[in-house]
């Protein structure tokens, strides 16, 4: 029987050795993996062992910090938010109840020093050998708090987004979304952010409507379907209209009178594409649209980074694509010229659905010739031993068009704001370009409200879009006058710091 | 060195890691030294050379690794349930009294000859089913966890499979030996009483839903046929009968067929519908939550683990984070802590294990004897690949206790008694022949 008891031996070590290398592959190959799944509550509870990595804006403001406490005989460093409802949706929260959201979710690598910076894994090593607590590195974001409360302040009260950025650098000022809540409620009293009220339902305070909301664009779109036309050389600002009040699509009569963005006449007669753009005439567009095609403009969309996440540093389940939306679901027709109705999505409806943020991208691209730059909010990562370990440069992500089209475009933005529709974002001495949009949202006397500008037109230094849910008035008196204190707080130098 | 002295040694060996281990639960849990833990280790140690003396009497002959390695399994285990929960490490301490009393008890009444137990061999075969059916009976039994395999006593409650295991392999050694030259020409009427009582174990351990144990059961039948005939054939059918009936039962009873579903896709994107609550619920938060909570412990472990009492194992408020961890998913627990460095060091402590046991059947010099060896060996360390293999996914999870190391009075006191039955078996190997 020995030549048996020896095979059996033989199997016995074969199934413990499987055991070893199973746990070999759990605790080395898989366990960035594991560690990185959000129902991971082990993660989560064992990083309140390490000190996190401060949060700063721009000016160092500090927006999330730590708390100590000892439970257990154990130190553990519970997350603090000083500027509380200001960032909220932006920084997000890391607490033990509930898996992180916002940067806290997104850099939590280096917020726990657990990425693979070598400096990091020294430190950390070192930290860990000497039994001492780890921690994080400090991200420095690009955010500016007074523009910021600026934001949040006009956004009270309402539902809305608001993003403020330099469209040379990408670089964001500010991401506003109101309703929102305070992270410092989320660890034992969320029931309280629950019950948040709100003019629009659901209130959803944790939503970051900014990069995660989609709205319709309505007339704010016209700026994707301008460039389109112009940029594909099937149109230029001179080229003549006629306006009776309506377009016909399908045989049937598509009303300017359905806009209210529109200022002026219902019917302006003959009118060049500019006047088009500068008074919001849906006719028009819709004979852009007509003639170029949904092909042409979705092509366009695309360019300016529609139909994909905007490349923010914030969690990819925060932010959505923009573009045509189907049942719910992001739809890219497949064969544009029977799916999709042309002159209603060249003004900006059909069933469009876009972020804040990717319009405050559409503006940013046109006020930079035509070059669209990353939409960034983290500055540097710098290490405990504050030593910069990362600097997020500026990123060019294309070009979109032409800097004839950009220069065209945006001269026919000047000329909506300073006799057009968008007269209330005018700031003295100051030329600005910008795009009103008010779209139907099926509820009559319901508009979600969109302003979309930069200033000054000639040399940019700011770009802005502000849209606001459930609004009874036009962008003109509600979104418009929002974009232009957001573009004052950061051109006067006072706010610059 | 005589054999008795090297157990000595290695004893006291054993006895010093258990005082470390005890007094770094303690620094890392209370940030002091305490005289409880050097207490509890020395506890520990003295309980061992009782152990000792007893087996210096009854089995001088014996293999001296296999005592020495079952404290430290015994300490490692104890260690980590005194980290979970002290309560319970006082409670399994308690057990492991009464185990090292049962198998100085067996060493003692079976000192002079084991063998007669040979005899007896359908009495343990209907001992075993006998214990088996103990819990399903009402009044008696109770459910925990899914299956019903507890009896209890009042506050007592005892597991009665893992004794019952012990007797199958007593019975399946007696009669394997005497039919061995028989089975192996494959006359199918011999078979009659092997498929009667192993079949009935194995309708008793389906119908009371312990799959880990059906494993189990199946898995020591084929290997101690194998031994006994050299027919890799009756391997080969066994198994395919197992897949066979496996697929049957998969198909047919929604138990199993949801412990294939966790196995195979742990976590889910998309919700679906969660069986717990009647709710849609995403996997991972519903029938794969034991397996993939465990499997982050494992994986928070890394490569040198977080340390003993420095792992996380509960929340800041108190609830625990991974569920059974005492007893089922003890090795997520110790894997966290000790890490892969620590962790392998324990499962080649099991293989270890293995390996002498294997060796004693080897040198085992009658077939009642060696088929007993390997029986008692192979359970050991298939029952191991079982619990473990399912914590890691290798196989679906089933549960079982980790030998020696999980918290529960039955499996302690089984296992010690396993570890007599091989002593005895070492001993008389090895003994000088007698004229």
């Amino acid at each position: 029987m020995n030549r048996q008891i020896t095979k059996l031996a033989v199997a016995s070590l074969i199934l413990l050795t499987a055991l070893i290398v199973a746990t070999t592959y759990w605790q080395t190959w898989a366990s960035a993996g594991l560690a990185e799944k959000q129902d991971n509550a082990i993660q989560r509870v064992a990083q309140f062992r390490i000190k996190r990595g401060l949060i700063r804006a721009a000016d160092g403001t500090i927006l999330a910090t730590n708390v100590r406490r000892k439970v257990d005989g154990q130190t553990l460093y519970y997350r603090r938010y000083p500027t509380g409802r200001l960032f909220a949706n932006l920084v997000g929260y890391s607490t033990q109840v509930r898996a992180r959201a916002g940067l806290e979710q997104s850099e939590n690598a280096y917020l726990t020093s657990s990425n693979a910076n070598l400096s990091t894994i020294f430190n950390r090593t070192l930290d860990k050998i000497k039994g001492v607590t780890i921690t994080g590195n400090d991200l420095i974001l690009s955010v500016r708090p007074s523009v910021q409360r600026l934001a949040m302040q006009q956004l009270a009260g309402k539902c809305g987004a608001a993003v403020v950025m330099n469209p040379k650098t990408g670089k964001v000022y500010a991401l506003a979304s109101q309703p929102t809540y305070d992270p410092n409620l989320v660890e034992s009293h969320f029931n309280l952010i629950k019950a948040t009220n709100a003019p629009c339902h659901p209130a959803a305070p944790l939503l970051n409507r900014a990069t995660d909301g989609l709205f319709t664009p309505g007339s704010s779109f016209k700026v994707v379907t301008a460039t389109a036309a112009l940029d594909s050389h099937k149109f230029t600002p001179n080229s003549i209209f006629e306006d009776p009040g309506y377009c016909i699509e399908y045989g049937k009569r598509v009303s300017n009178a359905g806009n209210p963005d529109q200022n002026g006449p219902e019917a302006f007669g003959t009118v060049t594409l500019a006047e088009g753009l500068q008074h919001s005439i849906n006719s028009v567009f819709c004979n852009v649209g007509k003639a170029i095609g949904a092909g042409l403009i979705l092509d366009y969309a695309k360019k300016f980074g529609f139909y994909n996440d905007p490349p923010i540093e914030t969690p990819a389940d925060e932010k959505v694509p923009s573009g045509l939306y189907n049942g719910g679901r992001l739809f890219f027709p497949s064969h544009p010229s029977t799916q999709v109705d042309p002159g209603r999505l060249a003004f900006g409806q059909e069933r469009l659905g876009v972020t804040p943020l990717q319009m405050a991208m559409v503006a940013s691209t046109v006020a930079n010739g035509g070059v669209e730059m990353e939409p960034q909010v983290l500055n540097r990562v710098v290490d405990s031993g504050g030593h910069t370990i990362l600097r997020v440069d500026p990123q060019k992500l294309g070009r979109v068009m032409s800097p004839q089209t950009a220069s065209e475009v945006n001269s026919m933005m000047v000329a909506a704001v300073n006799n057009g529709t968008g007269g209330a974002a005018a700031i003295p001495g100051i030329s600005v370009a910008g795009k009103t949009g008010t779209a139907e949202t099926g509820t009559s006397g319901i508009n979600t409200t969109w302003f979309i500008c930069f200033a000054p037109a000639d040399h940019p230094q700011v770009a802005v879009a502000v849209t606001l849910e459930n609004q009874t008035g036009f962008a003109a008196t509600t979104a418009a006058p929002i974009a232009k204190q957001l573009m004052q707080a950061v051109l006067s130098p006072r706010s610059k710091k | 060195m005589s054999l008795r002295n090297r157990e000595l040694l290695n004893l006291v060996v054993v006895g010093a890691l258990t005082a470390l281990g005890f007094a770094s639960v303690y620094i890392a849990r209370q940030s002091v030294v305490s005289t409880a833990s050097l207490s509890y280790a020395a506890f520990f140690l003295a309980l061992y050379l009782v152990a000792h003396l007893v087996a210096r009497y009854a089995v001088p002959y014996a293999d001296p690794y296999l005592l020495p390695m079952a404290a430290l399994l015994t300490a490692v285990g104890l260690t980590e349930i005194y980290r979970i929960r002290p309560g319970d490490a006082f409670r399994q301490g308690v057990w492991i009294i009464i185990a090292v009393a049962v198998f100085a008890g067996t060493l003692w009444a079976l000192r002079r000859d084991y063998r007669r137990l040979e005899s007896y061999k359908y009495l343990f075969g209907l001992t075993a089913i006998g214990l088996l059916v103990l819990p399903a009976l009402p009044g008696l039994g109770t459910t925990v966890n899914g299956a019903r395999l507890w009896i209890h006593f009042g506050s007592l409650q005892f597991q009665p499979g893992e004794i019952a295991k012990l007797c199958l392999i007593v019975f399946l050694a007696g009669y394997l030996r005497e039919k061995r030259e028989v089975l192996a020409q494959g006359r199918l009427k011999d078979f009659g009483p092997l498929l009667v009582i192993w079949g009935g174990a194995m309708l008793v351990l389906v119908e009371t839903n312990d799959l880990g144990s059906a494993l189990l059961y199946f898995g020591i039948f084929l290997a101690m046929l194998y031994v006994a005939t050299g027919r890799l054939l009756f391997t080969g059918i066994g198994i395919v009968l197992f897949l066979a009936g496996s697929y049957f039962v998969y198909t047919r009873v929604a138990h199993v067929h949801e412990r294939v579903t966790i196995w195979l896709h742990p976590w889910t994107d998309h919700k679906v519908y969660c069986a717990l609550d009647g709710k849609l619920e995403l996997r991972q938060d519903c029938g794969s939550f034991q397996l993939v909570k465990s499997l982050y412990s494992v994986a928070n472990g890394g490569f040198g683990g977080t340390g003993l009492g420095k792992g996380t194992f509960e929340t800041a408020q108190g609830h625990p984070l991974i569920p059974y961890l005492n007893t089922d998913f003890i090795y997520s627990a110790l894997a966290q802590e000790l890490g892969l460095i620590g962790i392998s060091a324990l499962l080649l402590l099991f293989m270890l294990f293995a390996l002498r046991g294997m060796r004693i059947a080897l040198l085992a010099d009658d077939g009642f004897s060696k088929l007993a060896a390997a029986g008692l060996t192979f359970g050991f360390a298939l029952q191991t690949f079982i619990i473990v293999g399912g914590i890691l996914r290798i196989i679906p999870l089933t549960g079982i206790t980790l030998p020696f190391v999980s918290y529960g009075g039955s499996s302690v006191v089984a296992n010690f008694v396993l570890l007599a039955g091989l002593l005895l078996i070492s001993n008389r190997a090895n003994a000088p022949r007698q004229a």
